[in-house]
């Protein structure tokens, strides 16, 4: 691990790896998080797959296998797709989802079919193209990472000059229109810039797994905190982690591919998130509910010894009789209550102590409380 | 046996098969699930082959595969049960982790074994003629028995179902009401949809099943309002899109499965532009039309008014409406035989003066 770290910085290739994929970690953080605010999240699969026809227009065009031209190829065709689907929505009325689904497999079905196309046709230049479907980091050189710098740094930048109006946009997009924010433009501006980040994992992750680095980075950013700068922040943080280690383990064997390695890594931090987030993770939620649980049926016990105490006598076959189960359960559910130290044990059975009917006066009244306050007498 | 033949029907038969289900599926607006379900299905193929020795899939392993897809499904629904994803979000980091475990396992495991990438993405339908199986003494290609049998469960289900599906589709609450479990039908649909995937698999690959099983029902969904049409249209695009998608990729020499998906999102795009009702272009043309219509109708009702013929640039100020616009209403309605054009102006004829009396809306 500490040699890898070290060769990190000093081999040539595993930089380019690292600086790429954190590159791609950061810009797909950043916009993913709004792309999840505005729930657009399957905008950005779409964009992707439908990369993929466009990368090999590009090199059908001009022959060349220059990396920044295929990534333009690449982002022109996502952008017509999202405009595709955003033109269907408008003027039909196929539900969302269908129209999200028809673009991403007619684009990405035409893809395959252009691909198929040069590799049959014997151009000895072809190789490689392939590796934009799952992505192959070991590929990325210094003039790409220049080049994802560009490009990440155009949609960062723009990010932060519109950064009001776009959190005004995901939030409360009626009150943008009644300020007389050009609503739909600032959506196209944000959509066109997911295409930016896109075009910068299609080298890293490939067309087909660039979804999960819009969509898992901010789902699990959303879970450490409620506030926008910060959520941006953290989406950027797990994104690039996620990116570098994945890239990185990519590395390590030939034929490796890295899009699932990054997304692997992605999903794993996203796991992690849910169920561990203060406040918000699972297992915190599941021992409140446990905690909770344990306190109501207490509570519970206790009011039922308390009535048996004042009415009848406290006794393990009263209470099995009240509660209505087996003896050996009282027996426990006493002994229970007195390690708590509201019971006793007396002549005629148990009696609860001094702070067993402080804390059931205390229940009671708050049973009263709760129990006018819809309306009562 | 003729080997277009054998492929041409492999098609036909995914395509029907997947159509059966994808209408429901648009409609239930669960495509994207299918997407999840279709990608996801990776994995649970990758452990069947290796359960079985990297040789041909037996049934049993298929179906405990098509458990992957019940498995996603599921896995979905909880993570938007729980309040902290999306659901759109949920699909879209379900499906990516499953598929990516998939690829891995493939490249790590399977290079070049019956199973590689190559296969994971485009299918291997063109090798469909070479996979052949006796039956009473018969050599049937394998594609034909998998999707046949896929398409008539398919169509069994949809048949024998076909009343619960419409109810438990449209208005899921009176389904329930009615007790018709719309749960249970919503987990058999995505069980078919799993079994499906995971069979068309060998065809045409993980992630071009969902052309098959979106792209034509929601083409036909473009094109008609009875569920029972939108069922034979989305048959009909995918049976088009089979063959001119295969005529394409054998003249072009591309992935037959890759050609086939594009000629369907040929057909979704013309259906988009052209669809009598809602087309994009066949609004706007009907759009034009009542628009000259009404204005046709405005103009003869204002030269009714005058007892003279009306000079041409005086009703144009009068409605200000450019000289060309004019022109076409003037053509509009000369054609209609409400208005006649002489030396002085614009004047209407008996029948324009006829309409100007009644109403502006047509009859009826």
């Amino acid at each position: 691990m500490l040699e890898l770290l070290h060769q990190v910085f000093t081999d040539y290739t595993l930089r380019n790896v690292a600086l790429g994929s954190a590159l791609l970690g950061v810009v797909g953080g950043v916009l993913g998080a709004f792309a999840m605010l505005r729930r657009q999240s399957l905008l950005g699969d779409v964009l992707a797959h439908a990369a993929l026809p466009g990368i090999c227009l590009a090199f059908i065009l001009t022959g060349s296998k220059q990396p920044l031209l295929l990534l333009l190829g690449g982002g022109l065709a996502g952008w017509l797709a999202s405009l595709a689907v955003l033109a269907v929505l408008r003027h039909t009325r196929l539900p969302e989802d269908s129209a999200l689904g028809v673009m991403l497999s007619s684009f990405f079905g035409f893809g395959v079919a252009l691909l198929t196309f040069i590799q049959h046709s014997n151009n000895a230049n072809q190789a490689g193209l392939d590796q934009f479907i799952f992505g192959q980091a070991a590929t990325i050189v210094a003039s790409d990472v220049l080049a994802f710098v560009g490009l990440g740094g155009v949609a960062l930048f723009t990010v932060g000059l519109f950064y009001k109006e776009f959190k005004l946009l995901s939030f409360d997009p009626d009150y943008a229109q009644s300020l007389g924010l050009p609503v739909r433009g600032l959506g196209t501006l944000l959509t066109s810039l997911t295409v930016l980040a896109v075009m910068v994992g299609l080298q890293t992750v490939g067309v087909v797994l660039m979804a999960a680095m819009l969509i898992a980075p901010a789902a699990a950013a959303r879970q450490w905190t409620d506030r926008l700068s910060a959520l941006i922040g953290l989406a950027a943080l797990f994104g690039a982690l996620a990116g570098v280690s994945g890239a990185l383990l990519s590395a390590t064997r030939d034929n490796l591919p890295t899009g699932p390695l990054v997304i692997l890594c992605i999903s794993a931090i996203l796991l992690v998130s849910l169920f561990l987030a203060p406040l918000r993770g699972l297992v915190w939620a599941w021992l409140r509910d446990r905690q909770n649980r344990r306190r109501i049926y207490l509570e519970r016990l206790l009011l039922d010894a308390h009535l048996l105490h004042n009415h009848a006598v406290l006794t393990p076959q009263t209470l099995a009789q009240h509660r209505r189960e087996s003896l050996s359960a009282a027996e426990r559910e006493l002994r229970m209550l007195q390690a708590w130290g509201w019971l006793e044990a007396s002549s005629t059975g148990y009696a609860l102590t001094p702070t067993g009917h402080a804390k059931a006066h205390e229940l009671e009244a708050a049973m009263r409380v709760g129990a006018k306050a819809p309306g009562g007498p | 046996m003729n080997a277009d033949l054998v492929i041409i029907v492999t098609a036909i038969l995914v395509s029907a098969a997947s159509a059966l289900l994808g209408t429901f599926l648009v409609l239930r607006r669960m495509a994207l699930l299918s997407d999840a379900i279709a990608h996801a299905v990776l994995p649970g193929i990758v452990l069947a082959y290796w359960l079985t020795g990297g040789e041909r899939a037996s049934l049993p392993a298929l179906l405990g595969a098509s458990a992957a897809g019940l498995l996603t499904v599921s896995l979905v629904e909880w993570l938007s049960r729980t309040g902290k994803v999306k659901n759109d979000a949920a699909i879209g980091i379900v499906f990516p982790a499953l598929f990516s475990l998939g690829v891995l396992a493939v490249s790590l495991y399977f290079r070049n074994v019956h199973l590689d990438m190559d296969a994971v993405l485009y299918g291997e339908i063109a090798y469909a003629p070479f996979n052949t199986h006796p039956v009473g003494g018969l050599e049937v290609p394998e594609s034909w028995l998998v999707m046949g049998s896929l398409f008539l469960l398919n169509l069994g289900f949809v048949l024998l179902f076909y009343k619960e599906l419409k109810l438990a589709t449209f208005d899921a609450g009176l389904a329930a009401a009615l007790g018709f479990a719309p749960g249970a039908l919503h987990y058999a649909l995505m069980a078919l949809v799993s079994i499906t995937s995971v069979g068309a698999f060998q065809s045409v690959g993980a992630i071009l099943i969902v052309a098959f099983l979106i792209v034509p029902p929601a083409t036909a969904f473009l094109l008609t309002r009875r569920l029972p049409v939108m069922i034979g249209l989305a048959l009909g695009v995918g049976v088009v899109s089979s063959l001119v998608g295969y005529g394409l990729a054998i003249w072009l020499d591309a992935s037959i499965a890759g050609m086939m998906a594009t000629v369907a999102g040929l057909c979704f795009a013309l259906a988009f532009l052209f669809a009598p009702q809602e087309g994009y272009l066949s609004r706007w043309l009907r759009r034009k039309r009542e628009r000259l219509e009404v204005a046709a109708r405005l103009l003869v009702a204002h030269l009714a008014h005058h007892d003279r013929a009306v000079p041409e640039p005086e009703a144009l100020e009068e409605f200000g409406w450019n000289p060309r616009f004019l022109q076409q209403v003037k053509d509009r309605a000369v054609q209609q035989g409400w208005l006649e054009v002489v030396a002085e102006g614009l004047r209407p004829t008996p029948a324009g003066l006829a309409i100007s009396r009644g109403r502006l809306v047509p009859e009826g």
